[in-house]
């Protein structure tokens, strides 16, 4: 009950985060916001086979790279006025930009999670990191789409009633894309295919002597990953106004995986807190010292060495359930 | 004065709640003068270089610029876009930042800039400046006081044509602005090349390309290997010894001060050009490099110069509008006659904001007492040479 | 024909090159378990200690002694300090604590040594180049570093197949509490292992330096090749890594020497030599995966 008090609190603070800032004189917080809720989104979606699948994929960020391109071509082939591959139009509508995303991405994600399911522990580590390197490589070649300086939107996604030109009218898209994406993990976890997920991070053994086959879950899985990450790379092109191959840099993967085991491993709020709690310290440090990387390293550090379980266990042992 | 963010940011860190931090208190009535730029990653002596030189102009005219007192606001981007754009809001929101500069990446500008253009702020380049904002993007309040990215090969281009190659082998990574350097090369050049390779972001061994290179016997070689990676290309093109059979032309960024120093007397004889150079017999070169050493005990590179130049600039408009930038015609006007002694010499800006001004050859040379220099060469490459854009520019 | 050979070449040597970082990566990996991606940051370390004091000293051997003692020292502080209390956990916390250690690591290089790229001189003895293929002089320096790559090979297999220490390391691998029972202190072997390790990280990155450039950020840019190499040998296998090392050499150099000449013969020059350059870029990629979905554990697994 407690536990429902604050976390509607919570809510309610977010969502009247625009206001408190214009009142704080600080109005660029409300697109570091922005930025949290998006890679909060990416964090989720990879904490799903991350921390309740137990696959450590090492790749997401060509998933958060595609969505982004995915918005990033179709303006500007709207722009251009040129069909797509001769078929399709371009577009700057909210719904059809966002939802090619996700549709990239998680077609993507079947065809390299159906390949690289097939290994385990670190060769799928290794696996997902060479697929996304391969397209980090393919995009920084692209030069028809800018190649490594990337690609400028100049027009945010279109919705009716909606001005995604206004910082606080993306930020709450955002933040109830976040709350929406949240629920729905709640609920897919909390089902049988999210039991048989745990059930199998445990011991895949125990789940074959139950005559479940656990593949096809874990590419499913998979699948729902790549189509929220894909979301929130659609929504940072959206956000940024801009793409470019660094969102599929290796390194971009690894601060997504840093997100998820910051907050705090398969707990559905602990991505969120990871991501707020990276991007702040990386905004924050990075304005505070230009060594900053220097004291963020050793930070990292304290996290894995001594709060085992991440922000959020840290804060059920303030508030125990 | 110089006011790091580290003064400004650990109060306002640390008094305000975790997710509004305050603005800083304003100091006194200066002018705030946003920097983005790269201070950590392989490419972050760039950056460096560029606040430096900028932060001396300052120095030297006692915390002004132009007679306005102005405070620079530094943050390092860390070459990420994303980092990049959220720095150029957070100035421009919190600390009402009008003005802003320090970019070296082209990739951290295309991310950053359309933000503040859209927002009626000021942006004045001092390195990246890619052929859209000179050409079909360009923007009134967009100013680069470096170069047009293509100028800086279509001046190799034209010096390996000058120096009478009639087959020049041409190297670049596989990457944009690579394109870019072997597309304004080959304009100048305007011979057919014996061959292009493009190499890899990611490579450190080109084992294989110097083979191809010795196949195909060229008169000279032109590459463009920016930062660690030409630095690698070169210490492999010596070891191969291909230096004393084909010589080589670059452009700027494949050979600055730094990169020189971290390849050795390897690069001796190699062939650069550049819109500046330590060596240019002027009173204000004179100035600047004797200030620069005095103050940073270390030779610049041209980034420093062009973060001198950037301040400098500036400095002429605030001149001209007594210290305001918020009437962006005012400014504009005031900008635009490049009233400010360079230390590369002529400068001036063509109609679309660019600069417009001469590209000198240099060569790496051993001088008196035996240390590497980059000494420039009699005659000009280019004369108050602008870009290919501007025709394409209407604001 | 020469050409064809003079590439086979350039391909082993950037394979051995490859290896030396990867042999202490897979012994790491082999018998501690740990995912080290901090071993890029010892490789640094070794080629910016050594290429200081060899500016300091202008001594070689100096310099090639404190390369090698600076990445030791380092990685034996870098384990006790950090890894040995991450041996029990799993690979995220893992990656995790050792990707904190490079933003250490390369922020402290720059505090130290500054941003711009230091310069690192061949030793006089290796300069100048030997024809070994008839007509196409090659750099003596590339070829000293094969003969240090086949020295560390034969070395490690020593160590590990014919000595005691080998015996004890290969037996902690697999059976730490039987050695612990013996009276061994695993602990301490654990440490002198990651020390070894880092001393050959540091020996890869002070041969690296006259041919590469020395500067922050080195480490990464190899180190995802490493693991490629590493994946591909099968993981802790020293024999592996040495396949793995000369296969991705082999492949990256000839698809870099030979695919866009390929290519422009079937299709139009500009186009073909985008395509071959992408295509060549992705080639270890491809490479890796398509090993392991053939051979999932790679190509000598360890403890097979």
């Amino acid at each position: 009950m407690r536990d429902r008090l604050l976390l509607g609190l919570a809510l309610l603070l977010a969502i009247a985060l625009p206001w408190l800032a214009e009142a704080a004189g600080s109005p660029a917080t409300v697109s570091l916001a922005t930025r949290m809720a998006i890679y909060a989104i990416a964090a989720a979606s990879l904490n799903l086979v991350l921390g309740y699948g137990g696959l450590v994929s090492f790749g997401h960020a060509a998933y958060f790279g595609l969505g982004g391109y995915a918005v990033g071509i179709l303006y500007a082939h709207w722009r251009s006025e040129e069909l797509l591959l001769g078929l399709i139009p371009g577009s700057i509508g909210l719904l059809p930009t966002l939802g090619a995303a996700m549709l990239l991405g998680g077609a993507s994600a079947a065809v390299l999670g159906a390949l690289s399911l097939r290994t385990r522990g670190v060769q799928f580590i290794m696996i997902t990191l060479a697929f996304a390197q391969m397209l980090f490589f393919l995009f920084v070649s692209l030069k028809a789409y800018g190649g490594d300086d990337g690609l400028s939107i100049r027009r945010r996604g279109e919705f009716p009633g909606l001005d995604l030109r206004a910082p606080a009218q993306l930020y709450w898209l955002c933040l109830g894309l976040l709350v929406g994406w949240l629920l729905l993990l709640w609920r897919v976890t909390r089902s049988r295919f999210g039991q048989v997920l745990a059930g199998a991070r445990q011991s895949e053994r125990r789940m074959a002597a139950l005559g479940v086959s656990v593949y096809p879950y874990r590419l499913v899985a998979f699948v729902i990953s790549g189509m929220g990450t894909a979301l929130a790379g659609g929504l940072m092109a959206n956000a940024l106004r801009f793409v470019s191959p660094d969102m599929m840099h290796w390194a971009k993967s690894g601060e997504l995986m840093i997100m998820v085991i910051l907050g705090g491993l398969g707990t559905l709020l602990g991505p969120v807190l990871g991501a707020i709690a990276l991007v702040g310290l990386e905004n924050w440090l990075s304005a505070w010292t230009e060594h900053w990387q220097f004291i963020l390293g050793p930070i990292l550090l304290a996290v894995v060495l001594f709060g085992r379980g991440g922000l959020m266990a840290l804060l059920r042992r303030v508030l125990p359930a | 004065m110089i006011e790091r963010r580290k003064l400004l940011g650990s109060a306002a860190a640390l008094a305000a709640a975790p997710l509004l931090a305050r603005p800083a208190l304003a100091q006194g009535a200066a002018l705030k003068i946003g920097m983005i730029t790269s201070l950590s990653g392989p490419g972050a002596y760039l950056g460096q270089d560029i606040r430096d030189g900028f932060a001396l102009a300052m120095e030297v005219d006692s915390g002004k610029l132009g007679g306005t007192p102005v405070q620079l606001l530094v943050e390092d981007d860390a070459l990420k876009p994303g980092q990049g754009k959220q720095i150029a809001e957070r100035f421009m929101k919190n600390e009402k930042v009008r003005l802003l500069t320090g970019i070296v990446f082209s990739n951290v500008l295309g991310a950053a800039v359309p933000d503040v253009l859209d927002a009626g702020g000021i942006y004045v380049s001092p390195n990246a400046s890619p052929s859209n904002m000179a050409g079909k993007e360009c923007h009134p309040n967009f100013w680069s006081v470096a170069w047009q990215n293509d100028s800086l090969h279509e001046a190799a281009g034209q010096a390996a044509r000058n120096l009478g190659y009639k087959k020049v082998f041409v190297l670049a990574p596989n990457y944009q602005a690579g394109k870019d350097a072997i597309t304004g090369f080959k304009r100048k050049y305007a011979l057919p090349v014996a061959g292009e390779i493009y190499t890899r972001l990611d490579q450190t061994d080109y084992a294989a390309e110097m083979a191809q290179i010795r196949a195909a016997q060229p008169d000279a070689i032109y590459q463009f290997h920016p930062g660690g990676l030409g630095i690698a290309f070169l210490k492999q093109y010596v070891q191969a010894g291909l230096s004393q059979s084909i010589p080589m032309v670059l452009s700027s960024p494949s050979m600055d001060y730094n990169t020189m120093m971290a390849v050795g007397e390897a690069a001796v004889g190699i062939t650069v050009t550049a819109h500046w150079n330590s060596d240019f017999d002027n009173a204000a070169n004179r100035g600047f490099l004797a200030a620069f050493q005095a103050k940073y005990n270390r030779m610049p590179t041209y980034y420093a110069e062009q973060g001198y130049d950037t301040a400098l600039a500036i400095g002429a408009a605030l001149r001209g509008t007594k210290g305001q930038v918020d009437d962006t015609e005012a400014f504009r006007k005031a900008m635009m006659p490049a009233k400010f002694e360079s230390p590369r010499g002529r400068f001036a800006f063509g109609p679309n904001q660019h600069p417009v001004c001469d590209w000198f050859m240099l060569k790496v040379q051993k001088n008196g007492d035996g240390k590497l220099a980059l000494v420039t060469q009699p005659g000009k490459v280019l004369e108050n040479y602008g870009d290919a854009h501007s025709a394409q520019c209407k604001f | 024909m020469a050409l064809l050979l003079e590439q086979l070449l350039n391909g082993v040597q950037l394979g051995v090159m490859l290896f030396l970082l990867a042999a202490g990566l897979t012994l790491v990996f082999g018998i501690m378990g740990v995912i080290n991606l901090a071993h890029g940051s010892l490789y640094m370390v070794g080629a910016f200690a050594s290429a200081f004091v060899a500016a300091q000293t202008g001594s070689f051997l100096l310099a090639l002694l404190a390369g090698l003692a600076a990445a030791a020292l380092c990685g034996m502080a870098v384990e006790y300090v950090v890894l040995r209390r991450l041996y029990a956990r799993d690979h995220l916390d893992q990656v995790l604590a050792t990707f904190g250690l490079i933003l250490f690591f390369n922020q402290g290089m720059v505090l130290l040594f500054g941003r711009q790229p230091l310069f690192v001189d061949i030793p006089p003895l290796l300069q100048g180049a030997v024809e070994i293929i008839p007509g196409v002089p090659y750099p003596a320096y590339r070829i000293a570093i094969i003969g240090v790559g086949l020295l560390v090979g034969l070395g490690l297999w020593f160590l590990l197949q014919k000595t005691r220490v080998g015996m004890l390391v290969r037996a902690g691998a697999t059976h730490r509490d039987m050695v612990r029972a013996l009276g061994v202190d695993v602990r301490l072997l654990y440490t002198l292992v990651f020390g070894l390790g880092a001393l050959l990280a540091g020996l890869a990155g002070l041969m690296a330096g006259p041919i590469f450039s020395v500067q922050v950020g080195m480490g990464e840019q190899i180190l995802i090749q490493t693991f490629v190499v590493i994946v591909i040998g099968g993981l802790g296998s020293v024999r592996g890594a040495v396949a793995g090392a000369l296969l991705v050499g082999l492949v990256d150099t000839l698809l870099r020497a030979f695919l866009p000449a390929t290519l422009r013969s079937v299709m139009q020059g500009a186009d073909a030599d985008a395509l071959a350059s992408g295509l060549a870029s992705m080639g270890i990629y491809v490479l890796m995966a398509l090993v392991l979905l053939v051979r999932p554990r790679g190509l000598f697994p360890a403890h097979a």
